[in-house]
């Protein structure tokens, strides 16, 4: 293993890394546009010049590989001048349109102009001028005069999507960024060129103009997409709610995670959030009299729920259960304990299968489109979609009274008469979700919860790792988490869930659930942790947070 | 050396201070027949260079403001009358009083391609500090109407509008243009 030397810190590295990767293992930052660590590399942009004894010339950090006694100096004057130059060059045609530009303010050009930038420009030519606002996808725009022409963008649909849309045409400063002819940027993952695009050349058309990034808050969250549970930041506009149309999410952006997504994540997750601000979300409890909706209070609605189960379970009829793999683990545990401790049903059916079969690929989506169904079948669902089946012909035949469903709109997965005929023959069917859905039309009684974004609590992944998510938005005024809402309905049956708040309810599954053992809160980190199969969790290596731009 | 020892003791008629009530009035006196002559000379119009008393019968009498006085905001035009603001949202992060409240829309001009769809001005909560003016990458926003006389009966009254904004009449005329000829007046 070679032990280099940079700016006086003496290390080892592994073999093959290079030196980019090696300084920045010793926590020296090299400013860089072309580099990213989950592309190849290709050296085109020369930000990253530094001096390298006994090299006669500048080399590039992110290709040239450490060898043994290399001696690296990132912040020599003649490095840090000739960085200096290379900004320089790049801004020679860039039309430095900063105030309409969504990129400003997390801008690579604006962050080291700010550092080393030549105050003093010595360019006098006019600029090229090239193509602007072109929609290039149906999610991204590119403006190809902002383009440095890093080609991250061009590497990122040749190697992780592996489609090939985006080229670099004509030649010296004339050359462009343009979609290949006849091609549109148009794959599920097409919106990740606009994080990777160091400057503001392509940007988000969903997001376009809408906030300005200063104004976001961010926290750390899980796609609720799929069963990959790709790790996310929401950013959310709290602090100026007149903008982005009155939408408290403004955007969703893909958080690093080597166990799960990497640096992606896929464009339906991307755009998945618009139903948390949507004109369905339920604001109150509702009853239906007559054939309309009703609102009143949590209180008499939870009165009536618990009445109407009452009669149920006092004349010996069936009370049953269809929760949802779209529940947080807290969520389905409390779920869990209502079932078997108030209302004594032991199977409950968590499942259905759409009717359509929902695209999947074998990189980051999955068919599965409910993030938490591996953490539904720890607890004790039953995730088959025939016990959601056999739940509905139960129903047809007259055998359950009351049903309370949650979330599942179940004309995405049976047939209208079918679902009609079943609920038909239920006494009350009562729903508990954040949207108004066909499903919940039908139902008697309506409870809103509150969204993935507005509560704490963990998913489990396909592959087993519990992951945290956190609450970005307060709750939408009137609606609960799941898991409130199933403390408060147990309340007025006598039955005592001593939970506060998410993290007590994980606490009790830590402890009453093996698979779950050696778990909290703090422990998930932000990289999650692994169920265990023999009573023993994985524990994770901590991830090292990504280097920030270290001003020199 | 005491610091005290340097002044007097007042004498017994200095104590009565009658004689500092005096002074007092006579000085009063003195303004009151000069300012009455010279108001008496100024409407009949004689010594029309020399003002009377320093007081500005507002709003009849406009004070003159001076050129870097920040009076009411207004939204300048480009020459083919559509806003120069790019809706860039500089003077709405730099305002501290956090009364600018600006929403983008797309500019059909796709050099520009930026232009604000809502650009409201809360003068109420307004401290007139001038930041919007300074941040303003495009020179779209000024504070030099010459305008001060803003109130409302209502709240929203005091809320102007992009519109309201962009077709302000600026009374440049409340300026004063010459700083140099007012040399020797006051100015407060
Ligand atoms: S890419 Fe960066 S430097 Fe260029 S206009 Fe956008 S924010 Fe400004
Ligand atoms: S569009 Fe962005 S990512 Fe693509 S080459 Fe240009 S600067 Fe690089
Ligand atoms: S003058 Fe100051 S307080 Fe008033 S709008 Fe401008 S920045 Fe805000
Ligand atoms: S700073 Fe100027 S250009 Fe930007 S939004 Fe304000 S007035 Fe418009
Ligand atoms: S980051 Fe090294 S050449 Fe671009």
């Amino acid at each position: 293993m070679p032990t280099i030397t940079i700016d006086g810190k003496q290390l080892t590295v592994d073999e093959g890394k290079t030196v980019i990767q090696a300084a920045e293992e010793a926590g020296i930052y090299i400013p860089r546009y072309c580099y990213h660590p989950g592309l190849r590399i290709v050296g085109q942009c020369r930000i990253c010049l530094v001096e390298i004894e006994k090299m006669p010339k500048l080399q590039v950090a992110c290709y040239t590989r450490v060898q043994d006694g290399m001696v690296v100096h990132v912040n020599s004057e003649k490095a840090k001048r000739a960085r200096q130059q290379v900004l320089e060059f790049l801004l020679v045609n860039h039309p430095i349109d900063c105030p309409v530009c969504d990129q400003a303010g997390e801008c690579y050009l604006q962050e080291y102009y700010m550092q080393f930038g030549l105050y003093d420009p010595k360019m006098v030519e006019d600029k090229n001028k090239k193509h602007k606002a072109v929609p290039v996808g149906p999610h991204v725009v590119l403006d190809s005069e902002r383009c440095i022409l890093c080609t991250r963008c061009v590497r990122f649909c040749d190697e992780i999507s592996k489609t090939s849309e985006l080229g670099v045409f004509h030649r010296g400063d004339h050359a462009e960024l343009l979609p290949y002819p006849g091609r549109t940027l148009d794959n599920p993952y097409s919106a990740n060129v606009v994080d990777i695009c160091p400057v503001g050349a392509l940007t988000e058309r969903d997001f376009r103009f809408k906030v300005r990034v200063w104004y976001l808050d961010e926290t750390k969250s899980v796609c609720p997409g799929c069963a990959t549970g790709c790790n996310i930041e929401i950013h959310t506009s709290k602090a100026r709610p007149y903008k982005n149309e009155g939408r408290r999410i403004a955007r969703l952006k893909p958080r690093y995670n080597p166990d799960v997504n990497d640096y992606w994540i896929c464009d339906y997750g991307r755009y998945g959030f618009l139903f948390v601000d949507d004109d369905s979300r339920i604001e109150q409890p509702l009853v239906k009299q007559n054939g309309e909706f009703q609102e009143l209070s949590w209180d008499d609605a939870l009165q009536m729920v618990s009445g109407v189960i009452n009669t149920a379970l006092e004349n010996g009829k069936a009370v049953r259960i269809l929760g949802s793999a779209q529940m947080t683990n807290e969520d389905l545990y409390a779920l869990k304990r209502f079932g078997n401790e108030v209302l004594e049903t032991h199977d409950i059916p968590v499942t259905v299968k759409p009717l359509e079969k929902p695209y999947s690929d074998d990189f980051l989506i999955r068919e599965d489109k409910n993030p938490n169904t591996r953490g539904a079948a720890l607890l004790g669902f039953d995730t088959e979609p025939a016990a959601t089946e056999k739940l509905l012909t139960a129903c047809r035949n007259g055998e359950v009274y009351t049903l309370i469903i949650f979330h599942h709109d179940l004309f995405k997965g049976f047939a209208e008469d079918e679902v009609k005929a079943a609920l038909d023959k239920v006494d009350s069917v009562i729903f508990v979700g954040s949207n108004l859905n066909p499903t919940a039309e039908l139902a008697s009684y309506v409870l809103p919860s509150c969204t993935w974004a507005e509560k704490d609590g963990t998913f489990t992944n396909y592959a087993g790792r519990v992951q945290k998510i956190n609450e970005a938005i307060e709750p939408l005024e009137g609606s609960l988490p799941e898991w409130k809402i199933l403390r408060r309905l147990a309340r007025q049956f006598d039955h005592t869930f001593a939970y506060f708040e998410a993290e007590d309810v994980f606490r009790d599954i830590v402890k009453k659930v093996p698979a779950f053992t050696g778990m909290s809160y703090r422990a998930l980190g932000d990289r999650g942790m692994l169920v265990s199969e023999n009573g023993r969790s994985v524990q994770q290596a901590e991830v090292k947070e990504e280097l920030t731009v270290v001003s020199k | 050396m005491n610091v005290h020892d340097k002044y007097k003791p007042l004498s017994w008629w200095d104590k009565t201070y009658i004689p500092l009530v005096i002074d007092g009035l006579a000085v009063t006196l003195r303004h009151f027949f000069r300012n009455i002559r010279l108001h008496i000379l100024n409407v009949i119009g004689i010594k029309t260079k020399e003002r009377g008393a320093v007081t500005y019968q507002y709003p009849e009498e406009m004070r003159p403001l001076w050129p870097r006085t920040r009076t009411l905001h207004r939204l300048m035009r480009r020459e083919d009358g559509s806003p120069r603001c790019v809706a860039c949202m500089m003077c709405e992060t730099a305002c501290p009083a956090r009364c600018i409240y600006i929403v983008a829309e797309e500019r059909p001009e796709v050099q520009i391609e930026k232009q604000p769809k809502i650009f409201n001005i809360d003068l109420g909560k307004c401290v007139f500090c001038g930041y919007c003016v300074e941040a303003c990458p495009e020179d779209a926003i000024r504070m030099d109407t010459g305008i001060i006389d803003i109130a409302s009966y209502t709240r929203n009254g005091m809320l102007l509008t992009k519109e309201q904004l962009l077709n302000i009449e600026p009374k440049v005329e409340n300026y004063v243009s010459r700083p140099d000829l007012m040399e020797g007046q006051p100015i407060y």
